[in-house]
């Protein structure tokens, strides 16, 4: 299978990436106005206790010695204590992975079923009115912001008909989904447009292809061709712009979070940024980063498990 | 002026129609940005505490808030920074791509490594997490936006221009111009560039789409625009408290950024088709 080698050498060519990625949330931090001290002892401090919290944090030392000191407390998880919880960072962000994770895959089904749906039926009616529709239905989707979306909805759905949760996470499984279908709708509704306008295409694409004629050739019935042939093909180009996108879908997250309260990482972020809370704010950055990055491993990992055609 | 300019102007008849409701939409919206102090019935930002959350009536034709402000007032003065944010929220971005683009695929070799791995970790941010991280150390307001979206936005442009430039490098009238003796940067930016920037233009249109829906995110999350400006999503925020009682607080602000972003979307989809760039 040596195909799949690019699984054990991938990584070390990302080895540059994350050595980036470090050191652009260090110089976040690194960038904030005023004395890192004094925020942390407030505007009384003396300057005693500001040396001391120098010399202990390495404050005094040159910025790539103090990058240096970070590299190496990130490698050994510690990312520093949180303010306002009182605890490790580390423990504070590791226990919001979950509900965003959740939020995430929810959206991701929704979004494909959404997309397959209308991209299907719009390939299909080419040119006529339900094509153009859909079309017009995706250019409002890009323009329509996604917390205004997720308030309307909020109005309609839960206020009016009282048919969801205003807000919150849910107890168990099926409480959950209930919980988080709007904010889960919401996200998925901003990454639908870009989605179904590609799967149309590459549907219209794949029907021309000269093993459809074939297969029509050969006398196979139409919804055969369609789902077995034309369908499989054509969802692989959207798989990949669903995982080139998933940095899309978790800014849309942060967002959707902090409108429907979900107790998630995009409302940890939110939140942490106006109680002053950085170390938060650096390492919810840097966990999405990483999220981002393992995502787009994992799909061209799936890419090329799908289709044998394909050479990493 | 670029082939593709050319092209454009002589199909000037057969435009597609999108192009003039896009065209036409953004128009109106700039028109409504500069008449806001003539068109505009009342002060945006004066209370009237006899007329707290009236619904649309005849005086206020969209309500008003819990201030007594007139909804409708807010929105056309508002149009002033969404309209803005989208207009210059592309301008640095693209700039910084441009340069970016063309440096990295005329010269290759190192410089196309240094630059596409900085591109590399750019990318691995989710977007609008890096403009949220940023906003946050600079501190919130439109400047640090607009200093974010330079610092991630440039990395479409700089896709988009350095494949053309990858391309074009080899062509006979880049090998020309070579041959006469002219510098590198008179060959890139007077040569190369006006063939190779109109994908761009056309993406910065439709990137107008996205910094319009995020700075009025922005805004909502209380990093923006800080009251009492009238702005779009601060109004949809304020409005929040209110869905209950005032559904006309949050609707119509929103409806503003819509329009406001389908326009947008319209001439992008309409410039794109015109030009054979799509569909």
């Amino acid at each position: 299978m040596h195909r799949f080698n690019f699984v054990l050498y991938r990584p070390i060519q990302l080895v540059p990436v994350l050595i980036g990625i470090s050191l652009v949330t260090f110089l976040l931090i690194h960038a904030i106005p005023g004395d890192p001290a004094r925020l942390l002892l407030g505007a009384k401090a003396t300057p005693e206790a500001i040396a001391a919290i120098h010399a202990r944090f390495g404050l005094d030392k040159p910025v790539a010695v103090q990058y240096l000191y970070f590299l190496v407390n990130l490698l050994r998880g510690e990312l520093g204590l949180s303010i306002i919880y009182k605890a490790p960072v580390l423990q504070v962000v590791v226990g919001r992975i979950l509900p965003t994770l959740f939020l995430l895959l929810y959206a991701v089904a929704l979004a494909v079923s959404l997309s397959v749906v209308l991209g299907s039926a719009a390939a299909a009616n080419r040119g006529r009115p339900l094509d153009q529709a859909i079309r017009l239905f995706s250019t409002v989707g890009l323009g329509l912001p996604a917390f205004w979306l997720g308030i309307v909805l909020i109005m309609l759905l839960s206020i009016d008909l009282g048919w969801f949760p205003v807000s919150g996470y849910g107890e168990d499984f099926p409480d959950r989904l209930h919980h988080l279908f709007l904010p889960a709708f919401t996200v998925a509704f901003a990454m639908a447009p870009v989605l179904t306008r590609n799967l149309r295409a590459s549907l219209i694409a794949e029907s021309t292809a000269d093993y459809v004629s074939a297969a029509r050739a050969k006398g196979l019935p139409r919804h055969v061709i369609f789902f077995h042939h034309i369908f499989r093909n054509s969802m692989i180009p959207t798989i990949n712009l669903l995982g080139v996108n998933v940095g899309w879908l978790i800014g849309g997250t942060v967002v959707v979070e902090a409108v429907f309260s979900v107790p998630g990482l995009g409302g940890l972020l939110v939140s942490s940024i106006f109680a002053r809370d950085y170390l938060v704010v650096q390492a919810v950055t840097l966990i999405l980063a990483l999220g981002v990055v393992a995502t787009n491993f994992i799909v061209d990992i799936a890419t090329v498990a799908l289709d044998p055609r394909i050479q990493p | 002026m670029s082939a593709a300019g050319l092209a454009l102007g002589r199909r000037w008849s057969r435009l597609s129609p999108l192009v003039w409701i896009g065209g036409g939409s953004c128009l109106f919206w700039v028109f409504v940005a500069l008449a806001a102090p003539w068109i505009a019935p009342y002060d945006p930002v004066a209370q009237d505490l006899a007329a707290t959350l009236q619904p649309p009536n005849a005086l206020h034709l969209l309500g008003t808030d819990n201030f007594g402000r007139d909804i409708l007032s807010r929105i056309i003065w508002g149009t002033r920074l969404d309209l803005q944010m989208g207009v210059l929220g592309v301008v640095f971005p693209f700039v910084i791509g441009t340069t970016i683009g063309a440096a990295s695929g005329y010269f290759g070799g190192i410089v196309d490594m240094l630059l596409m791995r900085l591109l590399d970790v750019t990318i691995s941010f989710p977007f609008f997490v890096l403009i949220i991280a940023i906003v946050a150390t600079l501190g919130p307001g439109l400047g640090s936006f607009y200093i974010a979206l330079a610092l991630v936005g440039w990395v479409s442009y700089a896709r988009l221009i350095r494949s053309r430039f990858i391309v074009l490098k080899h062509a006979d009238f880049v090998t020309a111009a070579r041959s006469l003796g002219y510098s590198h940067w008179r060959i890139a930016f007077r040569h190369i560039l006006p063939n190779a920037v109109m994908p761009a233009i056309v993406f910065s249109v439709s990137d107008a789409v996205i910094d319009i829906v995020l700075g009025s995110s922005l805004s909502y999350l209380g990093l923006g625009i800080q009251p009492p400006t009238p702005e779009w999503g601060l109004m949809i925020a304020e409005g929040q408290t209110f869905i209950a009682t005032a559904w006309w607080m949050t609707t119509f602000p929103g409806l503003a950024i819509v329009l406001l972003a389908v326009g947008f979307s319209l001439l992008a989809d309409g410039i794109a088709e015109n030009l054979g760039l799509r569909d």
